[in-house]
């Protein structure tokens, strides 16, 4: 969209105002999650910029927050307990999800509306209304402050997102690849593995990406059903942020942010290698 | 092999096209069935760990166990009295109660009971208890003499507030949670203007829902609208920038926004240092409801842009470009001509950017403070603190329903394939 050679002075005034106003509005979204990170290596306990820290001096930073976090037991147990629930409920997501997803491709699947509906509806439902009823149900079949009872409620939380990207990435799969495999004489589960499975892997991949990062995330169900030796990173966090505010929620703060620019990047590499892949097949 | 499977004049024999019809029929009944098989899996996956807790809150909003399991002989007994009958329940009501009350204090579960009565009409509570230190004393008959240790056991409203909790469902939680009351003689009316907190609270929650998706539409549209017309290489660059709050943690965000917004955080910094606000006058930001928004609508933003930015890629730049050349303004071409085509977008992107607000609890409770809590806090504070469950179910499912109803608009309006757009 550049300037049109025909633009009047009003009208390249607010070219310009209009790139202008949406900075700012980039400024707006980036902007917290850039400023944190400078934050997270204050010397000093508080969530403000020090007079050192702008005048650049170096005494201003340290490591302190980072160090605290990684000698704490607290901290260290919640990123053991986050990474058990989200490898765990990320793996059954993808294996419960893929299946769904392949049943709910095949054109001669009844009541495929009512099923979509009833797969996606964690997704829709408010957590906290999910996070209400799995604390009664949870606890009464006495399943509630464990391991499994998380895992099982973010396996739950997490299955939409992959059903989602594997049904979108099936939309596109050409049928006629599983038929030439089998007029080659190959047996259907050895078409399932060398055909279906590597064509829908970056589905499989970011769906599952998308489930991890909802484990990862989520607080408000752990709160309700996780007892005090699941405590995981967020809840820690959150914790954290109503008792005792310390920078070393911001250290913990950054590295997430890291992480997050790393799924983001692999997300998106899977997503362009997808249409790659896809770009080949004939439609 | 058959012998004869086709006819002189080429056509099948009758009894081959029937099993022709049979083979094909039980093939395709197979191939029905391998793909429930399929889906089975996470059908009864998610009806296990997802339906049945949601059914288990709507079944708990009107479940109402505790007089019946905790006051049983009373229940039992006054169920034979007639509330209407002007007359206080006979002797074998207050005997029954007396022994409900020893076991109760015995078995220390009339406390239970006297909490749920209490929800109903306060002061049951102490009656209840009260009586109960006092009833392993007393000798038969016990009318008087209850009515000798506290007065409420010779009203007819205690006895009808029993009597109707007795019942082993109840619609009282919903009652109250649209803060109305069941007056002694059984009339339902809402509560004085002072006394409602639930309505007030459903209010707030609907109307800083509708600010917060104003607001995302406000900033997210002129985004939208410079990415869609941008070439793709730098559209796809800038839209990292809105990817990645996207892709972060909702707790960095919002632990973010407190560093920013607090009085001695970086936004007031910066005005003090410009001279734009007083130091002693620090601008408060956060822990009402001006943080709340601020930091809702940071955090629901993406969810604006990017079914807008999906639905404004689908429209040709050269029919503004058209309007222009037939003589139209800049904004006329705009209102006439975009405007009008990106409205799938707008619908799309507010309902989902309102639906997600209104079901909050996490930012709200983290930087709201008094004035801007949601429903959702109070659906928390009920489980966790006040422990009134019946009640949080109610406010549960009255927030269910509202989202539910939302949401079969915006597939509506969306198509029910398309939800990848939420993400």
């Amino acid at each position: 969209m550049a300037l049109p050679s025909y633009a009047g002075p009003l009208e390249t005034f607010w070219y310009y105002a209009f790139r202008i106003i949406c900075g700012m509005i980039f400024v707006f979204l980036i902007s917290p999650l850039i400023i944190i990170i400078p934050l997270s290596f204050n010397v000093e306990p508080y969530f403000s910029f020090s007079q050192g820290m702008l005048a650049l001096d170096p005494d201003a930073f340290s490591l302190r927050w980072y160090e605290e976090f990684i000698n704490s037991e607290r901290w260290m147990n919640a990123l053991q307990n986050t990474f058990i629930v989200a490898v765990c409920s990320t793996f059954l997501s993808m294996v419960l999800g893929t299946l769904a997803a392949l049943g709910l491709s095949r054109s001669e699947l009844p009541f495929k509306g009512v099923i979509m509906g009833l797969l996606i509806s964690p997704m829709i439902v408010p957590l906290i209304i999910s996070a209400a009823g799995m604390f009664f149900f949870y606890s009464s079949i006495g399943v509630s402050q464990s391991y499994a009872g998380l895992i099982l409620a973010h396996t739950a939380l997490g299955t939409p997102f992959v059903v989602i990207t594997v049904t979108a990435t099936l939309s596109n799969f050409d049928n006629n690849l599983i038929k030439a495999s089998a007029s080659l004489g190959a047996t259907p589960t050895y078409t399932f593995f060398k055909i279906t499975v590597p064509l829908i892997m970056t589905g499989v991949i970011s769906g599952g990406l998308f489930a991890m990062m909802t484990s990862v995330d989520e607080v408000v169900v752990a709160l309700f059903i996780a007892g005090a030796e699941q405590r995981t990173v967020p809840m820690q966090m959150w914790a954290g942020i109503r008792e005792q505010i310390s920078p070393t929620i911001l250290a913990v703060a950054t590295l997430l942010v890291c992480m997050s620019i790393l799924l983001l990047t692999t997300v998106e590499y899977l997503r362009r290698r997808s249409e790659t892949i896809r770009g080949i097949t004939p439609h | 092999m058959m012998a004869n499977t086709v006819e002189a004049d080429g056509q099948l024999t009758p009894e081959e096209q029937k099993r022709l019809t049979a083979d094909m029929n039980r093939s395709l009944r197979l191939r029905k069935i391998r793909s429930l098989l399929l889906v089975a899996p996470l059908v009864i996956f998610i009806l296990v760990t997802f339906v049945s807790p949601i059914a288990s809150m709507l079944f708990r909003s009107i479940d109402n166990p505790q007089i019946i399991e905790y006051m049983p002989n009373t229940s039992a007994a006054v169920a034979e009295w007639d509330a209407d009958s002007n007359q206080l329940p006979g002797e074998e009501v207050f005997a029954a109660l007396v022994d409900d009350l020893v076991t109760g204090r015995k078995n220390h579960t009339i406390g239970k009971a006297a909490t749920r009565l209490n929800y109903e009409k306060s002061g049951m509570r102490s009656l209840l208890t009260g009586s109960a230190r006092k009833a392993a004393r007393l000798k038969p008959p016990f009318k008087d003499k209850l009515i000798q240790i506290n007065s409420d056991w010779g009203e007819l409203d205690t006895w009808r507030v029993i009597k109707r909790e007795s019942r082993p469902y109840t619609a009282s939680y919903y009652i109250a949670a649209f803060d109305m009351e069941t007056t002694p003689s059984g009339e339902i009316k809402f509560l004085p203007e002072q006394q409602q907190i639930y309505l007030k609270l459903f209010w707030r929650t609907v109307w800083m829902s509708l600010l917060i998706t104003a607001m995302t539409l406000l900033l997210g549209y002129p985004v939208s609208y410079l990415l869609a017309s941008l070439p793709m290489r730098i559209a796809n660059m800038l839209m990292i920038l809105v990817l990645l709050p996207f892709w972060t943690s909702l707790l960095v965000r919002t632990s973010s926004w407190i560093a920013m917004l607090q009085g001695e955080g970086v936004i007031n910094d910066v005005l003090v240092w410009f001279g734009l606000v007083d130091d002693d006058n620090r601008l408060s930001m956060i822990y009402n409801a001006t943080g709340t928004v601020i930091t809702m609508t940071h955090i629901l933003l993406p969810f604006m842009i990017l079914p807008l930015y999906s639905v404004m890629k689908t429209i040709p730049p050269s029919y503004m470009r058209a309007a222009r050349s037939l003589g139209a303004t800049p904004f006329t071409a705009f209102y006439k001509v975009y405007l009008p085509q990106s409205v799938p977008g707008i619908s799309a992107g507010a309902i989902l950017v309102f639906i997600l607000a209104i079901g909050y609890y996490i930012t709200p409770a983290l930087v709201g403070g008094q004035t801007g809590q949601f429903i959702g806090n109070m659906i928390a504070y009920h489980m966790q603190s006040s422990l009134n469950w019946g009640l949080a179910a109610a406010l549960g499912v009255i927030l269910l329903v509202l989202v539910l109803g939302l949401y079969a608009a915006y597939s509506r309006l969306l198509g029910t394939n398309n939800q990848m757009s939420l993400r």
